[in-house]
């Protein structure tokens, strides 16, 4: 934990969560779009856990907020989404950070849960958008497939390993 | 937490920072989201910050863009003759079938001076293309490539080619955000073709049905019907077409009946929308200032 190897990830840390605007806000036809998961939150987890003095709160809060405005939606809905799960990735960060990549996996699998549930069930019903099914979820198992893959390249690019 | 006692001090005071920050965020979202759907105070700022999204619109758009252009250069030549043959047939066809109308729209206005009222202006439309990116399922919002510079306001009306399709409900420099006639938050001012009853189409979230609102239970309505708009509340122009009547459900229990609507426009699979942006000789491109704020949002 060098400050030489911090300084080197922070572009990075820019570039991935760039990427994963651009992927979130990619067109789709539908039948992919139910199932493409969140890449942004899934950045998100990931910086979290492993910078942490670089990514936090704030940062998940502001990439939130330019959710909302690219989407067109009520400002403030998936920046609260998002700071709850840069806090909650925050709060497990010591018990995460060293555990196998299938036990994040099943946090991750929880935080998107909470966040899909707090986005689209509480907030969207709450003005008057009730979802009619429950296909806004599917995209919470497909993040738990790709957690391991979003890990394994930005460890490698970061040059973070699992011994710290 | 076994060397509690070395890390104790540093490990306690950035714990309780995350704790006060994401209080901070919590309290923060709520109050835009209180500031968002209660008032439109945002509705400026919002429409300022969109342009900071215009970039990665324009990435977003890129793959897509070049794909159809690769596409395009590709075609078989033997396939692009027949679509010219074929779209000048068209062309040939709606000829005709314009000329009848300009002969029919002579004569409407001449009856109509003669009854002293107004001729229906004919309107002015751009045509826009979609830039959406995803959206809720269940919001059926879109954005488009025109906003304020190319004459856009909010509560204009967008048609398709087959039917009404939505009404401006943002608008930034350079796009612009509509919200289609199916979502939940829209009411469309309507009347039946064949009886002349006119009602409120209220959206339902899907993008096959629209529901008709305050038909009492003995309406003359049936399957099949055509539905188009009223120009009630004057933000619709009159005489679009919405859509067929698909289902009339009737329960004696109920004081009005259940019926939905079809809707003539494919809103699932549009690429490009008129929007009418004036009527005739209105220059300002403003003309629907007056009756503007009624027919939207709730029925």
């Amino acid at each position: 934990m060098s400050g030489i190897v911090r300084r080197r990830d922070g572009g990075l840390i820019v570039i991935s969560f760039v990427a994963a605007v651009i992927l979130g806000a990619v067109r789709l036809p539908t039948w992919i779009d139910l199932f493409w998961p969140s890449w942004l939150t899934m950045v998100l987890i990931f910086w979290c856990l492993h910078r942490p003095n670089r990514v936090g709160i704030a940062t998940g809060w502001l990439f939130g907020l330019l959710t909302d405005l690219l989407r067109g939606g009520l400002l403030g809905q998936h920046a609260l989404a998002l700071a709850l799960v840069a806090f909650l990735s925050r709060k497990s960060r010591s018990r995460l950070r060293l555990a196998p990549v299938w036990q994040q996996a099943i946090s991750v699998f929880v935080f998107v849960l909470i966040e899909r549930l707090l986005v689209v069930w509480i907030i969207d019903g709450m003005i008057g958008y009730p979802p009619q099914d429950l296909k806004f979820l599917m995209p919470v198992p497909i993040t738990l497939l790709a957690w391991p893959l979003i890990t394994l390249l930005l460890s490698d690019l970061g040059g973070i390993h699992h011994v710290d | 937490m076994a060397k509690l006692r070395t890390t104790a001090k540093p490990l306690f005071s950035a714990e309780s920072a995350t704790s006060a920050k994401f209080i901070i965020a919590v309290i923060a979202s709520i109050g835009l989201m209180a500031l968002d759907n209660r008032t439109d105070w945002l509705d400026d700022a919002r429409g300022w910050l969109a342009v900071a999204g215009y970039p990665i619109h324009s990435v977003v758009q890129l793959p897509r863009q070049t794909l159809s252009r690769f596409d395009s250069a590709l075609q078989d030549r033997r396939a692009l003759l027949d679509r010219i043959e074929a779209l000048e047939q068209r062309d040939l066809f709606n000829t005709v079938q314009l000329q009848k109308l300009t002969a029919l729209e002579t004569e409407n206005r001449r009856l109509r001076l003669l009854l002293e009222s107004s001729a229906r202006l004919p309107e002015r439309v751009i045509i826009a293309e979609l830039i959406k990116v995803d959206t809720d399922p269940y919001r059926h919002r879109i954005l488009l490539d025109k906003g304020w510079r190319d004459g856009v306001r909010k509560g204009q009306p967008l048609l398709t080619q087959s039917g009404i399709a939505g009404q401006i409900a943002n608008v930034t420099p350079w796009t612009s955000d509509a919200i289609l006639i199916t979502d939940t938050h829209h009411a469309l001012p309507i009347q039946i073709d064949r009886t002349g009853q006119s009602t409120i189409a209220q959206g339902s979230g899907t993008f096959h049905r629209l529901d008709l609102l305050y038909l009492p239970n003995d309406s003359d309505i049936r399957p099949d019907d055509w539905v188009s708009t009223s120009g009630l509340g004057g933000r619709f122009p009159p005489g679009y077409p919405v859509g067929t009547v698909a289902q009339v459900e009737i329960d004696t229990g109920q004081a009005f009946a259940r019926i939905s609507v079809h809707p003539a426009a494919q809103l699932d699979r549009v690429r490009e929308v008129l929007i009418v942006i004036g009527y005739g000789f209105a220059a300002d491109g403003n003309p629907l200032t007056a009756a503007q704020d009624e027919s939207v949002n709730s029925p």
